[in-house]
């Protein structure tokens, strides 16, 4: 696959196709093009990247990712109103985001309970879900995990650990199974937030 | 004619066949040809027009055709009920199979819902003797031709049940997890335990007062340990909280519907099937399947599609003569190997026959 221009982009060539979506071809594609728009675009793209590269990290609170040691979101007193959303990941915090319907904060636990691939509650942050409930009088723990096998086995588990310390909820049903709260769109999401039900 | 039949057959890259093409009109099919002239690859790529791995249970990357190992493809037109479908099944090297209907991908247990397949095969001729993994997977066969829910059910099940192993293999003691996990096992289970259940029952229906010349089975579901033997949800639940340290010890979930085992006997004379000569025991299972066929023609308006592998071996003239006789009146689409068009000729015109042969490790028909 080498372009036999020069080494540089090659290799840059070679990076780019690693990105999810990207193969080869189409990441020869990106770089011709970035190339042709090398000041409006590649350039400030690569500083952009350079920077955020440089300055991002997880959010101590919630996994959430940004550029400071506490997300905009957990820095947002507005934000503290009593509800957590438990999420899987930083894509499934987004998605919830762009459906603008949740004003609470946010868990990020970066992934689900899985023996098999040696996940275990440590892993997932959960002491650390436990002890904001405590620290941020947090009234209702709403479960926004997906509707996967891992996903409801990690709901039954936090559901469980959580006991009587508060209300906790769980997203509606009929988010299909194995479907991913990312590919869901904005109007599912709301209907589901807004038909939580009690466990 | 059969209610479920396919009426065209493309097999691509797959074993020994590069591309073969079957024209079929519904009545039953005989596959014949020498030994290894690829008759079973055929009746394997039908199986995989199921849900599940297929009648030989392979990996993806072994049905693709070596050397070229370029990935595998089966597509057919199927007849179901009169309404034609074009089902598809595919996999890349390395990568799961998939499946379309129609032309859009969809899932097995999509395509569970609209073909029926089971299957025969020599392995299964030691069923009775072998194993109880060989007879619970060809109970849960049965089932999924009713309940194409089973295979969903089986699936999670398998999966929370394999994540509760390697728990109890890590020593993982925190109660919770356990709670989490044994919740996903105890309702998936449930599901399998009442659908096995209810397909028994249907089969023992089935084979009452049926005209047959196969032996009816008396059929019964056995537990791992007597007395130890639970089927609902909560009972699933408190049996493995309670099974904790025993199940930790052994480093493996001793009790479940994984454990279970499906016990049979030769009604007329008594006698378990184990003990029972080769061809009762064959006999056995084919009653079996044509019990099934006709409770599926009764209740779903068709019979199952059948992958008879070798079926004349083991049988006198007689039984084959009847076997060949009640599928027809069965009004299956049954696939039918042997070596030799001889032992079909009872059948005459009431199936179609294909030769198979094989020539420097490629199959052709004709
Ligand atoms: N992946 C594969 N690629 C090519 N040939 C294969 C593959 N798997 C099996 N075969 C060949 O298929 C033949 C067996 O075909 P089979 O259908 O079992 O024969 P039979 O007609 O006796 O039922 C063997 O010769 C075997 O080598
Ligand atoms: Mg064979
Ligand atoms: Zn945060």
């Amino acid at each position: 696959m080498s372009t036999q221009v020069s080494p540089d982009i090659d290799a840059l060539i070679t990076l780019m196709a690693k990105l999810p979506g990207l193969g080869p071809r189409s990441a020869r594609r990106a770089v011709l093009h970035l190339i042709s728009k090398r000041t409006h675009l590649m350039a400030p793209l690569a500083q952009s990247m350079s920077e955020v590269a440089a300055t991002v990290r997880e959010c101590l609170m919630c996994g959430n990712i940004g550029t400071g040691e506490i997300c905009d979101i957990c820095s947002d007193d507005r934000r503290a109103n009593g509800e957590i959303c438990i999420v899987e990941n930083v894509s499934d915090l987004w998605a919830m985001e762009r459906a603008m319907v949740f004003r609470g904060r946010y868990h990020v636990l970066g992934g689900t309970l899985s023996a098999l691939d040696d996940i275990g509650p440590e892993q997932l942050r959960i002491p650390k879900l436990l002890d904001r409930i405590t620290t941020e009088s947090i009234t209702e723990v709403i479960l926004a995990l997906n509707a996967t096998i891992d996903g409801q086995t990690t709901a039954h588990y936090i559901a469980d650990e959580v006991g009587e310390r508060c209300m906790i909820s769980s997203l509606a049903q009929g988010v299909p199974i194995g479907g991913e709260l990312d590919y869901l769109d904005d109007g599912t999401i709301t209907a589901a937030l807004n038909a939580r039900k009690r466990i | 004619m059969a209610g479920l039949s396919l009426r065209s057959l493309t097999v691509s890259h797959f074993r020994s066949h590069k591309a073969a093409c079957l024209e079929l009109d519904g009545r039953p099919v005989v596959i014949y040809g020498a030994n290894g002239a690829g008759k079973t690859n055929l009746l394997e790529a039908v199986s995989l027009l199921s849900p599940g791995r297929g009648m030989r249970r392979a990996a993806s990357d072994d049905i693709a055709r070596r050397p070229e190992r370029l990935g595998w493809k089966v597509s057919a037109v199927l007849d179901r009920l009169g309404q034609q479908y074009e089902i598809e099944t595919r996999a890349a090297p390395g990568a799961a199979r998939q499946v379309r209907i129609d032309g859009k991908a969809a899932t097995q247990s999509a395509l569970g819902r609209l073909v029926q397949v089971v299957w025969l095969i020599p392995a299964m001729d030691r069923l009775w003797i072998e194993g109880a993994e060989g007879r619970r997977r060809f109970l849960d066969r049965l089932v999924l031709s009713f309940e194409p829910g089973h295979g969903d059910a089986a699936l999670s099940y398998e999966k929370s049940m394999r994540e509760r192993n390697r728990m109890l293999k890590d020593q993982v003691r925190d109660p919770h997890w356990y709670n989490a996990v044994e919740d996903q096992m105890a309702r998936a289970g449930a599901l399998m335990i009442a659908s096995r259940a209810r397909v028994l029952e249907r089969l023992r229906l089935a084979q009452q007062g049926a005209q047959t010349a196969f032996p009816a089975a008396g059929l019964c579901i056995e537990a791992p340990e007597e007395g130890n033997d639970p089927q609902g949800v909560d009972e699933l639940r408190s049996a493995w909280m309670e099974g904790r340290s025993r199940d930790l010890a052994a480093g493996r979930t001793l009790v479940g519907p994984h454990r279970i085992d499906l016990a049979a006997t030769y009604e007329a004379k008594g006698v378990e099937a184990r003990h029972c000569s080769t061809g009762e025991q064959k006999a056995l299972l084919i009653s079996l399947i044509l019990a099934n066929g006709r409770a599926l023609a009764q209740d779903r308006g068709t019979p199952p599609v059948l992958l008879l592998d070798e079926v004349a071996a083991h049988l006198d003239a007689e039984r084959r003569t009847a076997l060949y006789d009640e599928i027809c009146a069965l009004g299956a689409q049954a696939f039918m190997t042997g070596t030799e068009d001889s032992l079909f000729a009872a059948l005459g015109p009431r199936a179609g026959r294909i030769h198979v042969s094989e020539n420097g490790g490629l199959s052709s028909l004709g």
